[in-house]
């Protein structure tokens, strides 16, 4: 069971009072934009198996949508943070490094 | 006027907690962050101050929940609502908020008694060894969104009017005698 806390109201919400919100930080690429841009952005996601960055939405609660760093493989949270930001907070990638040393914002491990 | 009647005409029912469909109890939803009049016009129509994060201000009959960052339940009589509404209206005028009359959208349960929690504990996915008195928990229980508080040694809800028949199933069920945790 993946529990997450909302950053809104402060809730250890369980997975199941979430909407899932998949893929965290996507960068719109709209009018104007290659059309190579505009499939990026429109299809390809990441789908690492390690650190991922999501959308949820605490649904059954206060009904905002918040970010989250999470393991895909192990389920593990590094923690919630709001989703009025366009990267990860400093404190967030704090985390995930002190529990994966090596690893990068941008997904490349520096050894 | 026509007389207001709750979703369930005040069923009830005794398993090894007691269960009561409660109401018409009037309820105004308020929509609105850090406005300078906002603690006034919240006191001015429950009588109490702005709830903090999660928590609930309870004055008799009357009552604030904070449902989330921007918005707030306000519990009162019945037929107390379009005062309260034209309050509001008055005290928040030219600040951006929204205050609509809920009253008839909801229903409100009692759960009472000794193993009131049992109940609840085998429909909502909440812990609640530390829902503390005065807390407010929005939530679902089972299917359904439903939002809960400990008041007066038992525990008030309130769900949508739509499913309250659902919900008064699943308390019923849940507290069959016999089927405590």
């Amino acid at each position: 069971m993946l529990i997450l806390e909302c950053p809104y109201c402060g809730v250890k919400a369980d997975e199941t009072e979430l909407s899932p919100g998949y893929e965290a930080h996507l960068k719109r690429f709209g009018p104007g934009a290659s059309p190579e841009e505009f499939e990026a952005y429109m299809f390809a996601r990441k789908n690492p198996k390690g650190v991922h960055f999501e959308r949820w939405r605490h649904s059954y609660g206060c009904g905002k949508w918040f970010l989250a760093a999470r393991c895909t493989a192990t389920l593990e949270v590094f923690g919630t943070y709001s989703s009025q930001v366009s990267e990860p907070p400093a404190d967030i990638i704090a985390k995930i490094q002190a529990r994966r040393p090596g690893w990068q914002p941008d997904g490349k491990v520096t050894k | 006027m026509s007389d207001p009647v709750s979703a369930l005409n005040g069923a009830s029912f005794q398993g090894f907690a007691s269960i009561r469909e409660i109401g018409p109890i009037g309820m105004i939803t308020l929509r609105a962050k850090g406005l300078k009049s906002l603690d006034k016009a919240i006191k001015s129509v429950t009588g109490t101050k702005t709830p903090a994060q999660r928590r609930i201000e309870v004055n008799g009959d009357r009552a604030c929940g904070w449902m989330s960052p921007d918005e707030y339940l306000l519990i009162l009589p019945y037929a107390g609502v379009a005062d309260a509404l034209a309050k509001l209206a008055k005290s928040l005028s030219g600040e951006h908020h929204l205050a609509v009359d809920v009253s008839d959208a909801r229903a409100v349960f009692r759960i009472e008694g000794d193993k009131a929690a049992d109940v609840l504990r085998k429909l909502f996915p909440v812990d609640f060894e530390v829902l503390e008195p005065g807390e407010m928990r929005r939530s679902r229980a089972a299917q359904v969104p439903a939002a809960l508080w400990k008041q007066d040694q038992g525990f008030t809800l309130v769900c949508f009017r739509s499913v309250a028949t659902y919900v008064m199933g699943l308390l019923t069920h849940s507290a069959q005698p016999g089927s405590e945790i």
